[in-house]
């Protein structure tokens, strides 16, 4: 009896398209914020911060990147790796070029980088579709990786080809612990979550919507493709450019291109596909889906007293990914997320089922 | 002049290669309308499973054994991939055949090991000079790659046969136009898929023992197939010319590409060019060289 | 069931000599006919007759070889489906066409697109003007629901919804537009007695109430007698009639060509 809507009555159209109509979905929310933003970083370990809960919000919001375009919009991307990459890049350039820019301008603007990035690899979308359009952005992986590793000026002709982020702060506040770029991620991540959620609820996310469900209907009510597609990809790649600056910035410090290689771009597709195409939440939970399987299988074998070979868990790793992906294509394309409403909407009946 | 021919010469050979695994897309697609992205993975694991087995028994037998593997591997891609998702729209079966990737990638390497192995069939490899009437000093090319040419076109003519001739052939013919034609044949749709994936999964076999010959049998094989995507792109999806002549085209360009203008943006454009050459020629014919346009209707 | 009462305006829409050919078929042939304010225009004839490939030609999806379309006195040879919806033209599809992904709702709210104006920024906020305007066209669409009395499936992705109840939204999210012709193509197709006489009662309503032009195509001619004003007839793509539902009935040409093909 605890998951009930039974008396809570919406009386604006405005309270009917809230994010969480429901009370104890805010009630929810609100204690899962309460404990990413209070209680982790009080109780957790730097080790755990830093090899989990970082990369999982990144990896996160580089998801909603590609969710928001694939998932919404319809539109497969196999280059998300390469925007991350545009991002990240754009970053160390403005940082290095005009140290006196602010950290937050800094990641907004390789996050527009990218988005630029993003529209001229989308301009194709008008003139294809389906899995033509996801070789197409192979091109744009392929390109960025090539042009990040080729060609000096991007890397400020280090020899090595690798860089190192600038010591960092905002307004005169260093971010040098880990509990600080937790905070850093976690509020960007928070807001930009939030800008996602509110665009697909919107003008915007239905236009994405139309064009994915039936392109030629959407087209005759008004839509013009180019301009959702296009749209799509530059918000798309502006959420992947931000991730890629916080990856490299606050996740590795120093870098090289293969960072952000082809297989980052899978990665983050099988969260999308895990997790629930066309789900904000399923980002999240596709994201520590993926992050949790390299761990387990180091840490339950090992704790078993039979630790599996690097080779090993590398090899494991892809047979399971690529099984999931199958299994969730067949049985449920719109994956965990799913699920949990699943489960929410067996418990909003229980205990009586009918 | 001499030396733009070899550059061409080369491209073209590498060319060939590049279309051997862009027949295997092809054939699966034709027959099931799926893009089978694990065409690249099926080549390494069907030479890994050579390879290997080459260690335990002769050759002849080691490939008939491949063959078998490949075969298993078709039916129960049909039986756990295929079956559950048919009629699903192309994007889903293509992110699943993602997914197959993935999985015969890990699993191929966890069964049969993933260190750089070497493959000998035996094909030769001495570089010889060929044509030297109409060039002065000929060109100089290697003979593996020439064998290479030559299995390719052995391999089409004889699925350009198996397609004309045989009442298998003409059945996929068929259902690759339509699939309710296709039932009225004779032959279960179902029976059809398993015959095309083991087709492209022999055609895998072939593309592995002339890639692994040259490469050594290794994990970046797999990546190959990425090669073969532009030459899909090129040539359309529907067409065997298609793979053939976009396979000429991108090997041939992309060397050219390297010898001429690489140089001024750094090397390696290789990896890219081909892409954007396909890109480019998508935005003026997406159909593909070989495609015929479709007017969508409502 | 007879449309009275309203007043018929001049010429809304006008096609003068369309033809249209794809490779060998010509789906119509040197076609000419208009339809005049507020009225109701049915389209008639066999299969294949060229209806489809007509509605298409004036909402710009397919373009014609030859021929000009004239709506609101503008003359153009060939649109792009974008400027025949922001110039008013909706439409609805044989086989429908709704967004299946989406709910009743959402799939009702992108027919008000082409009238929201606020930018991606503002959107992203949601807030202020956006969440203002979101409000306004939610509001619009509510009486939309009401108007066809589909309350009770707000939230249900079309997907699951049956055959008729699909229609019906997809003539919601036309309405939405708020089209000053609207093309229906088929709305009648495969449902029942009691859905079509639903059907036949929103068409006429909004013919009524809103004044809105429509042009339909129908297989029906009990429906097409009872609710058109006047009546164009197809066969193999040429116009064998036009007129009153009377004066069609009794052309021989139309009987011909309606013997000619079982249905
Ligand atoms: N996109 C297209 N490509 C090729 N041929 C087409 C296309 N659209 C229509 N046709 C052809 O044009 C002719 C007219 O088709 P149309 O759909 O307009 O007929 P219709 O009168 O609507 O028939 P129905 O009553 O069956 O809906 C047919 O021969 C059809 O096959
Ligand atoms: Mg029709």
């Amino acid at each position: 009896m605890l998951y009930r809507e039974a008396g809570q009555f919406k009386t604006t159209y405005g309270d009917d398209q809230a994010v969480f109509p429901i009370r104890q979905d805010r009630w929810g929310m609100a204690i899962i914020l309460a404990i990413a933003y209070v209680a982790l970083p009080w109780l957790a370990t730097d080790y755990f911060i830093t090899s989990i809960m970082i990369p999982f919000l990144i990896y996160a919001l580089a998801a909603i990147g590609l969710n928001l375009l694939t998932g919404y919009c319809g539109q497969v991307s196999l280059g998300t790796g390469g925007f991350m990459a545009v991002g990240a890049y754009a970053a160390y350039n403005l940082a290095i070029r005009v140290p006196e820019l602010n950290l937050i301008v800094i990641f907004i603007l390789a996050g527009g980088a990218a988005a630029m990035v993003g529209v001229v690899f989308g301009v194709p979308s008008l003139r294809i579709k389906g899995f033509y359009l996801a070789v197409a952005t192979l091109a744009a992986q392929f390109f960025l990786d090539w042009a990040f590793a080729r060609i000096k000026w991007f890397t400020n002709y280090t020899p090595s080809g690798s860089v190192a982020a600038p010591p960092l702060d905002i307004f005169g506040f260093a971010i040098n612990t880990p509990d600080r770029r937790y905070f850093l991620i976690l509020a960007i991540v928070t807001v930009m979550a939030l800008a996602a959620k509110n665009l697909v609820r919107g003008r915007v996310g239905r236009s994405w919507m139309a064009i994915r469900d039936m392109d030629i209907a959407a087209e005759i009510i008004g839509i013009r493709p180019l301009r959702a597609k296009l749209s799509a990809f530059a918000v798309s790649s502006f959420f992947a450019g931000v991730a890629g600056a916080l990856w490299a910035f606050l996740h590795l410090g120093a870098w090289e291109p293969l960072a952000f290689d082809i297989n980052r771009s899978f990665l983050l597709l099988f969260m999308v596909i895990i997790g629930g195409l066309g789900s904000i939440l399923g980002c999240f939970l596709g994201a520590a889906f993926i992050l949790m399987v390299p761990l387990a299988l180091n840490q339950i074998p090992t704790a078993l007293g039979m630790p599996l070979s690097t080779a090993m868990i590398s090899h494991l790793e892809f047979m399971i990914f690529g099984a999931m992906i199958v299994f969730f294509l067949i049985a449920e394309p719109h994956g965990l997320a799913r699920l949990w409403a699943l489960a929410k909407e067996k418990l909003r009946l229980w205990p009586f089922p009918h | 002049m001499g030396f733009f021919f070899e550059v061409l010469f080369g491209g073209f050979l590498a060319g060939v290669l590049y279309a051997l695994v862009a027949l295997g897309f092809v054939l699966i697609f034709k027959a099931s309308g799926v893009f089978n992205f694990a065409q690249g993975a099926m080549v390494l694991f069907a030479a890994l499973s050579l390879v290997r087995l080459m260690e335990w028994m002769p050759i002849p037998i080691a490939m008939l054994a491949s063959v078998a593997i490949m075969i298993v591997f078709a039916l129960v891609v049909e039986r756990l991939v295929l079956r559950p998702l048919v009629n699903q729209e192309g994007i889903i079966l293509f992110m699943a055949t993602i997914g197959v990737s993935y999985f015969i990638d890990g699993f191929g390497q966890t069964v049969w090991g993933s260190d750089v192995y070497k493959l000998d069939v035996g094909l030769p490899n001495e570089p010889v000079i060929i044509l030297e009437s109409l060039f002065e000093g000929g060109i100089l090319v290697n003979q593996f790659d020439l064998v290479a040419a030559v299995i390719a076109g052995l391999l089409v003519t004889v699925l350009a046969i198996f397609f004309q001739k045989t009442r298998i052939g003409r059945a996929l013919r068929a259902v690759a136009d339509d699939h309710q034609a296709a039932q009225s044949v004779g032959i279960p749709l179902r029976d059809i898929w398993v015959i095309v994936w083991s087709t492209s999964g022999i055609v895998a076999l072939v593309a592995g023992i002339v890639w692994g010959s040259a490469l050594g049998v290794q994990f970046s094989i797999s990546l190959v197939a990425l090669k073969a995507l532009p030459v899909l792109i090129l040539g359309g999806f529907t067409s065997v010319p298609g793979a053939i002549v976009g396979g000429l085209i991108i090997g041939a360009g992309e060397k050219l590409a390297e010898v001429y203008i690489g140089p001024t943006f750094g090397g390696g454009i290789e990896n890219w060019f081909a892409y954007m050459l396909a890109l480019l020629f998508l935005l003026v014919r997406p159909q593909g060289l070989f495609g015929e346009r479709i007017i969508e209707r409502v | 069931m007879t449309a009275s009462g309203r007043k018929i305006g001049g010429t809304l829409l006008k096609v003068d000599n369309i033809s249209l050919s794809f490779g060998g078929v010509r789906a119509l042939n040197d076609v000419s006919f208009d339809i005049k304010a507020h009225e109701i225009r049915a389209i008639i004839g066999p299969n294949g007759a060229g209806k489809s490939s007509m509605l298409n030609v004036i909402n710009g999806f397919y373009h014609p070889q030859q021929g000009t379309i004239t709506f609101k006195d503008i003359a153009r040879t060939d649109i792009g489906p974008y400027d025949a919806a922001s110039r008013g033209i909706a439409r609805t599809f044989q086989n429908i066409a709704l967004f299946r992904g989406m709910s009743t709702l959402d799939n009702i709210m992108t027919g008000r697109l082409l009238k929201m104006k606020r930018n991606l920024f503002w959107q992203a906020l949601y807030f202020g003007p956006a969440r203002r305007e979101e409000m306004e066209h939610r509001a619009v669409v509510e009486r939309i629901i009401d108007f066809l009395e589909i309350q009770s499936i707000r939230k249900v992705p079309v997907g699951r919804l049956p055959y008729g109840l699909q229609k019906r939204v997809e003539l919601g999210r036309a309405l939405a537009m708020e089209p000053d012709l609207l093309l229906l193509d088929e709305p009648m197709a495969g449902m029942n007695v009691e859905e079509k006489e639903d059907m036949c009662r929103f068409i006429l309503d909004v013919n009524d109430e809103f004044g809105t032009t429509i042009a339909l195509i129908e297989h029906d001619m009990g429906v097409v007698m009872d609710i058109s004003d006047r009546v164009v007839v197809l066969d193999y793509g040429r116009k064998i009639a036009d007129g009153t539902p009377d004066e069609v009935r009794g052309n021989q040409a139309v009987i011909d060509a309606y013997l000619g093909v079982s249905h």
